[in-house]
């Protein structure tokens, strides 16, 4: 309560300015404003462009976290300045001089805005964002089990501000990946029980070279998030369903990576890497490298492994025969997988809906906006049907 | 110290080289490495992608291994891989009672469990990668205090790995922890200078190599791109699948982005190693695809610098 009596400070805000119908190049304007530490970096921005220079362009409306209007790039990293303190932001500022530029991935049209429509919400059009309702519609409302909407509210809690496409790490190499809003969208979807076309979603987005198998895993869109959605996690999510459950195969190798991996570690208790490649492309066993996409694959990866091998980098007897644990703790590792490849349904914790028990910090399934799971982690988990 | 010490499959597979220096370093550190020769793969994420439970399951038989070495003062890892997957099936065991006594009960055939706070006395089980135990456990300072061999002149990149970096609040990067500087600190204490560039805490692709190979290798070729950009000598990584896509892979990633890199990637024990006055070839620095020695000047700025 105190902070909120803290006298004015002054920041100096770096912002990027560009205009791209200017024909000139992009440049850095430095303003020092005078705000309560406590106030947000959007505040800094308008007070600058309400001070010294009209012509600053930033997208706001709500200025309290929710619009998803102004997400812009704070000492490098993604966020909305509606959301981030000036204190906090000066902290993690080099030199204590606060950098906004606009959000990456997507094309500025000026200053701090970009176009949103030419990447963003081309690609949530991408995934059908909308409920494909089950036929008939029922006389009154569709009767769903509680858990499974609670499962989804954490993609419901997208704000659509971009801050995670602007940082994707797949997306900066190959700008035509969905990416993880999109993405995060259509599980919304794909958790949904009303929704008629789960498994066309997932043939769909598997099958789409630049789909869920895409994701490079790099959980740049898990921090840049500023409403805890964990787009990567939903990715994941997608590509278990997609794989375990509607036992999808797709051509991008996707469900047979991951296949090969978990098939090696239950048969070698660890990671056969010589095996990987093979049964990536050509299928998961030991005659996956006889395919024809292996036997590509492979061939193209015998330079590197001649100059691996050698170098004595990469043994023979290793390659043909890898690595393996003692016998009785592979006996123990299999047992593992028979128990919990066994359940009728897979069990499947989910923090941000069960929260954290006895600890001290808050649990985070209170912000979840479904009234939390209780404090049954067993019914708070998601227990999807495998 | 001793530590119970996980070296993950890849350093005993692909980057045998990293185990290898890992080895090496331990003594002149006086770590003592209890290595857990039982425990099985981490999974890589890619387990927990397929089932959540058997990824957690499969890690809380390695942490209760851990557990068990006696006197053993935590456990280390040498992969950011195995830091961050490992974590994450940690960050779900931690959080639930419940939970953890399920997935104890899979264990208990073998006669393991995993505790969250071993000796009752609130503290937490820990596992910390090299790269974290060499700044909090071992100390800037004394690390300093070993060098023998300081890196004068060597323009090192960190490259640090996503797992390691991210998400932050699991990882417990904060204001106290900024473990994502801690490569830059270690290479300032063994006497180098560090560069910055845009890719030190980006994605080197290896998770899609097989999926998209092309966007993998366009990720790793373009970080090291920026790395000869900003005039590094090599790159020093704690995690070697990175590994393999910036050095392994490094060639194709050269014919992806249509450039030479030659840019030698060396294992952070490696990197320790050369300066603690252990011998390129000693740390297996002859094993990698892209050869050290070919862009470094030895006798100038490494091994010529010999106290």
């Amino acid at each position: 309560m105190a902070e909120t009596h803290r006298p004015p400070e002054q920041f100096t805000l770096r912002v990027r300015r560009y205009d791209p119908e200017s024909g000139e190049a992009p440049y850095w304007d430095e303003h020092t404003v005078e705000l309560e530490p406590h106030r947000s970096v959007l505040e800094g921005i308008l007070q600058a462009k309400a001070r010294f220079d009209g012509s600053i362009g930033i997208r706001c409306s709500c200025r309290a976290a929710i619009c998803g209007s102004c997400g812009v790039r704070i000492n490098g990293e993604p966020g909305l300045a509606c959301h981030t303190h000036l204190d906090h932001a000066r902290d993690g500022a080099q030199g204590g001089v606060i950098e906004i530029e606009p959000m990456g991935n997507m094309p500025v049209i000026k200053d701090l805005i970009v176009d949103m429509d030419a990447v963003h919400w081309k690609k949530i059009q991408r995934v059908t964002p909308w409920l494909l309702a089950k036929q008939p519609t029922p006389e009154r409302e569709y009767v769903v089990p509680r858990e499974s909407m609670v499962d989804i509210t954490q993609s419901m809690a997208c704000i659509q501000c971009g801050a995670c496409v602007s940082d994707c790490l797949a997306m900066e190499v190959d700008p035509g990946f969905i990416g993880p809003a999109a993405l995060a969208k259509a599980y919304r979807f794909v958790g949904d029980p009303r929704d008629d076309r789960r498994y066309e979603r997932l043939l769909d987005l598997s099958h789409d070279p630049q789909g869920i198998y895409d994701c490079t895993h790099c959980f740049k869109c898990v921090d840049a998030c500023p409403k805890d959605v964990n787009p990567m996690g939903q990715i994941m999510r997608l590509r278990r369903i997609a794989g375990s459950d509607e036992h999808i195969v797709d051509p991008n190798n996707g469900e047979r990576h991951e296949q090969a991996i978990t098939t090696l570690v239950r048969d070698y208790g660890l990671l056969h890497e010589a095996e990987l490649v093979p049964r990536s492309y050509g299928g998961n066993s030991w005659f996956g490298k006889l395919h024809p996409a292996a036997g590509k694959e492979l061939l193209s990866l015998l330079p590197s492994a001649i100059k691996a091998i050698t170098r004595g980098k990469i043994g023979v007897k290793l390659a043909l025969l890898g690595h393996k644990i003692p016998d009785s703790d592979l006996k123990a590792v299999k047992r593992i997988y028979q128990t919990v490849e066994s359940r009728p349904e897979r069990y499947e914790l989910n923090l941000y809906i069960s929260g954290e028990d006895e600890d001290e910090r808050t649990p985070v399934g209170a912000t979840a906006g479904g009234g939390g799971g209780g404090d049954d982690p067993a019914t708070a988990g998601d227990r999807s049907a495998s | 110290m001793k530590v119970a010490y996980w070296p993950g499959c890849v350093s005993r597979g692909f980057t045998p080289e990293l185990h290898g220096s890992m080895a090496r370093v331990a003594p002149l550190l006086d770590i003592e490495l209890v290595e857990l020769d039982r425990a099985n793969c981490c999974g890589c994420g890619v387990i927990a992608e397929h089932n959540q439970e058997l990824a957690d399951t499969l890690n809380a038989r390695t942490f209760a291994l851990a557990q068990q070495v006696p006197g053993a003062e935590l456990m280390m890892n040498i992969c950011s891989t195995c830091q961050g997957a490992q974590g994450e099936c940690q960050e779900r065991l931690d959080a639930s009672a419940e939970y953890r006594a399920h997935v104890n009960q899979t264990l208990a055939p073998e006669g393991l469990a995993y505790e969250k706070d071993p000796g009752g006395a609130g503290g937490h089980f820990t596992n910390k990668n090299f790269l974290w135990l060499l700044v909090e456990e071992i100390g800037l300072e004394e690390l300093r205090s070993r060098v023998k061999r300081p890196l004068t002149k060597l323009k090192v990149g960190p490259f640090y790995g996503c797992y390691i970096v991210r998400p932050r609040k699991r990882l417990g990067i904060d204001a106290e922890h900024p473990r994502d500087h801690y490569l830059e600190q270690v290479i300032e204490a063994l006497g180098g200078s560090v560069i910055e560039y845009a890719g030190m805490r980006k994605c080197c692709g290896f998770p899609i190599v097989t999926m998209n190979k092309e966007a993998s290798l366009k990720q790793a070729g373009r970080h090291l791109g920026d790395a000869v950009d900003a005039d590094a000598d090599c790159l020093v990584t704690p995690c070697p699948l990175c590994h393999l896509n910036l050095d392994l892979q490094q060639p194709a990633a050269e014919g992806v982005v249509g450039r030479d890199l030659k840019m030698p990637v060396l294992h952070l024990p490696q990197l320790v190693g050369l300066a603690l006055g252990l011998e390129p070839k000693e740390l297996g620095m002859n094993r990698h695809v892209v050869r050290p020695s070919a862009v470094i000047d030895w006798s100038t700025s490494v091994v010529g610098a010999a106290a």
